[in-house]
């Protein structure tokens, strides 16, 4: 199991490393980044911390200490999940509204502009 | 088109999403049907000749810069049609399924009725011999989970031939369902305790194009119409439970 452990830690550090360096590629903002650091930087402490994990998988009522980690950050990862699911739909819910106002101004310009040819 | 011309007023609104085979049509038969009569196309950001064959028939258009779907397109019309003070308004699609005859049945029955909306529904005087078998267990299936909820029954709850009136037409331009309307619509409205009546229509076949929903997509539409039925009967709940 100290393979599993080692291997949870290299995926929190290539996490970590991929969000430092999409945000300052600017190809994620830095408030949706706090979620996904949030959770790679748990994965990568508790993944080091055999203590706390021995206790933590006590505490879930699991034999094997790994197994308590991955139920522990696959928690975590559903909650960021969900976190961006609802802002997803924020912003789709925006996004409906902002294209239909577009269209009804631009209708409305239009119809200006034929007018104004009309009397001209 | 302009602004509405006065009480009584009355829009046509035709949400299409590729429709160039038959919304040319569509079109001439309502100015036919219904001289003086704006009808309004929105063009949920077609890929063929939609907004210029509707124009060309002599329809206003309004394009939307992106595709939103069946729910954003008709809300899209809504709003335009609340802003422009018109004080009814019928939904048609684009497909030619929707006799324009029936047009002022629809309305008249908005006029006279104290009801928000009026259906135009095929399953009354047997105007369904063009629905399909899948849909027509849909319609059965849909029936049973609405009775409870509407406290009345609905014969015909996936119409999209539907007259509005202003009352409507206000909640609607604020909130609308964005995918599959028909049925969470009536249930939008059930808890403004606003009301709706059915009046009988016979549907026709598809002029052109093809239905969007698939065998696949009709397990997808029933899961999703049940989820939006039931999110609005827990939101009214809610707010309820607030007062």
């Amino acid at each position: 199991m100290e393979g599993l452990l080692n291997f949870l830690t290299g995926v929190a550090v290539v996490l970590i490393a991929m969000v430092l360096v999409s945000v300052r590629r600017s190809h994620i903002r830095v408030e949706y980044s706090v979620s996904w650091l949030g959770a790679a930087l748990t994965l990568l402490v508790l993944s080091r911390l055999h203590p706390v994990l021995v206790y933590l998988a006590g505490l879930l009522g699991i034999g094997q200490p790994p197994l308590a980690l991955l139920t522990l950050v696959g928690c975590l990862f559903l909650l960021v999940l969900f976190r961006l699911s609802v802002i997803i739909s924020a912003l789709k819910d925006a996004n409906i509204a902002m294209a239909q106002r577009v269209a009804i101004l631009e209708y409305h310009l239009r119809a200006l502009h034929e007018e104004i040819q009309t009397r001209g | 088109m302009t602004a509405a011309t006065g009480p009584g007023s009355l829009l046509i609104v035709i949400p299409a999403f590729n429709e160039q085979e038959a919304i040319g049509q569509v079109v001439r038969e309502i100015r036919e049907t219904t001289p003086g009569v704006p009808v309004l196309v929105i063009d949920d950001c077609s890929v063929d000749d939609t907004a210029a064959l509707a124009r060309a028939a002599g329809a206003e258009v309004l394009s939307l810069p992106h595709h939103l779907g069946l729910g954003g397109a008709v809300q899209a019309g809504y709003k335009l049609a609340f802003e422009l003070g018109y004080e009814h308004v019928i939904r048609m699609d684009g497909d030619g399924q929707h006799d324009p005859r029936y047009i002022p049945k629809i309305l008249e029955t908005l006029r006279t009725s104290s009801c928000q909306m009026v259906i135009g529904s095929r399953y009354i005087d047997g105007g369904e011999e063009h629905t399909s078998f899948a849909r027509g267990l849909g319609v059965r299936f849909f029936r049973l989970v609405l009775r409870p909820i509407l406290g009345q029954q609905v014969r015909d709850p996936t119409s999209g031939f539907v007259g509005v009136n202003r009352e409507a037409l206000s909640v609607f331009s604020r909130s609308f369902p964005l995918e599959y309307p028909e049925i969470e619509t009536l249930v939008v409205l059930q808890r403004r305790a606003f009301r709706f009546v059915e009046v009988p229509c016979r549907m026709r076949r598809r002029l052109g194009g093809r239905s969007t929903i698939t065998a696949v997509k009709s397990l997808y539409y029933i899961a999703h119409v049940l989820l939006g039925v039931f999110v609005n009967v827990l939101k009214y709940e809610r707010k309820h439970k607030k007062r």
